[in-house]
């Protein structure tokens, strides 16, 4: 069966060191981490406010929302429609002219709504809890569809728009979604990749506390996140997002597009083994699924993207699924983004590719940072630690999102040659 | 309370809940929404902010009492001094 090539065209986001691909680029060679420490509520003792660190972004909502689309969506919403903006524009479609009804928009959320519902409990908390001051938006905010429908709203976009739950995989997760919808034929044009808000729930960081995978470091809150590194305790919150413009490859060409990248290969498998606990076997088979779609072998790598949270026991288990898939690969070359901007949640999979996309122009893979000792355990040889590393050629990336309930996803990119 | 300072509190509601909206110069007799990109959502929001503000209820049958600052101010006037 023909199966079109699907590329991607443009890209937009926010992470929490950066607006742009530019800026984020910048940062991840620069060594720039931006992780802060933040009020949250019931996380001091007794119920007191107390700081947690999180990745926080400081893009302009106001650059493409009113005042009251702010006021009435959600956060989850205004970064998916920042990060969408962003990417028409970076895109170079004749957007207003296109025809909005061919336009898919596939958002992947690790979970969405626990912002706002928490945020309401606390409202009728101050009206002793009579539910007639229960907000009439709380619904349309906390539909799972609410990002993606958020997108469409604001851009008058009337193709099919929906979020992807996916867990921590889901902005891979995203991106799969939007290529087979552009392979059956059911849309044009794709907007595709992943956001997140968690950061404004007290519920996430209580959760990962109670897990024993809330993160803290003395005294620098960039520090926290530390994949790999021997001391490392946990996860960082973080907020953020990523959307990315997705083509058939003849689209694309008939247009003039610049295009940044192809997705040749992707998969996503389930471990089927526990809730939280990762398993390498199910991750390493996941790799080498996407390796055979994309028809290639592993040691055609050159940079594989890890999903290392900075967990103990989390980051040991991907380096095994790693060792196993590409031990055997002097070039290809293992890093990690959630060192500089914690863990995006839904957002992850797609902010951390696009730090690395730049790898197919520069040819710089930008390292993990954070690591002042090094974890015998996750000491894969080919490990970018602390500087980035320059190499030949990078003409193809491996992107690993990991999420609970043991989905698994990697996302196969190559350097585009005609 | 004057209808006037009852218009003034819608006035306020509105400019908080449609920050976009420009309030100044409205006409008392002619409805809100042929003035104002205001939707039903907005209404609703009108409604929950007289009820958290002002302990004001405004029963759903009687939505259509708050068209214009003028109904507002008729219908609300009773109700503020009542309070």
């Amino acid at each position: 069966m023909h199966q079109s090539r699907i590329v991607i065209t443009g890209v937009g986001l926010t992470s929490p060191n950066g607006n742009s691909l530019e800026e984020y680029r910048k940062n991840l060679l620069d060594g720039v981490a931006r992780i802060q420490m933040i009020d949250m509520r019931y996380m001091g003792p007794k119920g007191a406010i107390g700081q947690v660190p999180a990745g926080v972004c400081d893009f302009d909502p106001k650059k493409h929302q009113t005042r009251k689309e702010l006021r009435v969506g959600t956060r989850a919403g205004s970064i998916a429609i920042y990060a969408a903006r962003e990417a028409i524009a970076s895109s170079g479609l004749d957007f207003e002219n296109y025809d909005k009804s061919r336009i898919g928009v596939y958002v992947g959320t690790t979970e969405h709504g626990n912002v706002e519902t928490e945020n309401e409990v606390y409202n009728i908390s101050k009206f002793d809890y009579d539910t007639k001051f229960w907000t009439h938006h709380h619904n349309p905010r906390t539909v799972a569809n609410n990002p993606a429908g958020e997108i469409t709203i604001n851009t008058g976009i009337t193709g099919p728009h929906y979020t992807i739950g996916a867990a921590c995989a889901a902005g891979n997760a995203g991106l799969i979604q939007a290529l087979q919808m552009l392979r059956l034929g059911e849309v044009d044009f794709a907007l595709a990749g992943g956001v997140s808000e968690s950061i404004q729930s007290f519920g996430i960081f209580a959760g990962f506390k109670s897990q024993g995978a809330l993160g803290t470091h003395e005294t620098d809150p960039n520090k926290v996140s530390r994949p790999f590194d021997k001391t490392r305790n946990g996860i960082v919150v973080s907020e953020g997002g990523c959307i990315y413009t997705l083509e058939r490859l003849e689209d694309a060409q008939a247009r003039g597009a610049n295009i940044m990248a192809e997705i040749i290969g992707y998969r996503i498998n389930s471990d089927a083994s526990d809730y939280v606990l990762p398993n390498p076997e199910r991750q390493a088979e996941c790799m080498h699924q996407a390796l055979a779609v994309a028809g290639i072998e592993a040691g055609e790598v050159d940079i594989v993207n890890t999903h290392a949270t900075s967990t103990p026991m989390g980051d040991i288990q991907e380096m095994k699924a790693i060792a196993e898939v590409f031990g055997d690969c002097p070039t290809t070359y293992i890093n990690n983004t959630k060192s500089y901007i914690g863990h995006c949640m839904g957002a992850a999979g797609a902010l951390e590719l696009a730090g690395n996309l730049p790898s197919f122009q520069d040819n710089i893979i930008h390292p993990t940072i954070n690591v002042e000792d090094l974890d015998p355990e996750c000491a894969l040889a080919n490990l970018v630690i602390n500087e980035p590393r320059k190499v030949d050629a990078v003409k193809v990336i491996l992107n690993n999102s990991f999420g609970m309930l043991g989905i698994n996803s990697a996302l196969i990119l190559k350097k585009f040659e005609d | 309370m004057t209808e006037d300072q009852v218009q003034q509190i819608v006035i306020d509601i509105i400019d908080e809940i449609a920050p976009d909206e420009d309030t100044t110069g409205l006409k008392p007799e002619v409805n809100l929404r042929d003035q104002m990109d205001l939707d039903s959502m907005d209404f609703l929001d009108i409604v929950m902010e007289l009820r958290k503000q002002h302990g004001i209820e405004v029963p759903e049958e009687d939505y259509p009492e708050l068209a214009s600052l003028k109904s507002c101010s008729d219908y609300l006037t009773p109700k503020f001094n009542a309070k």
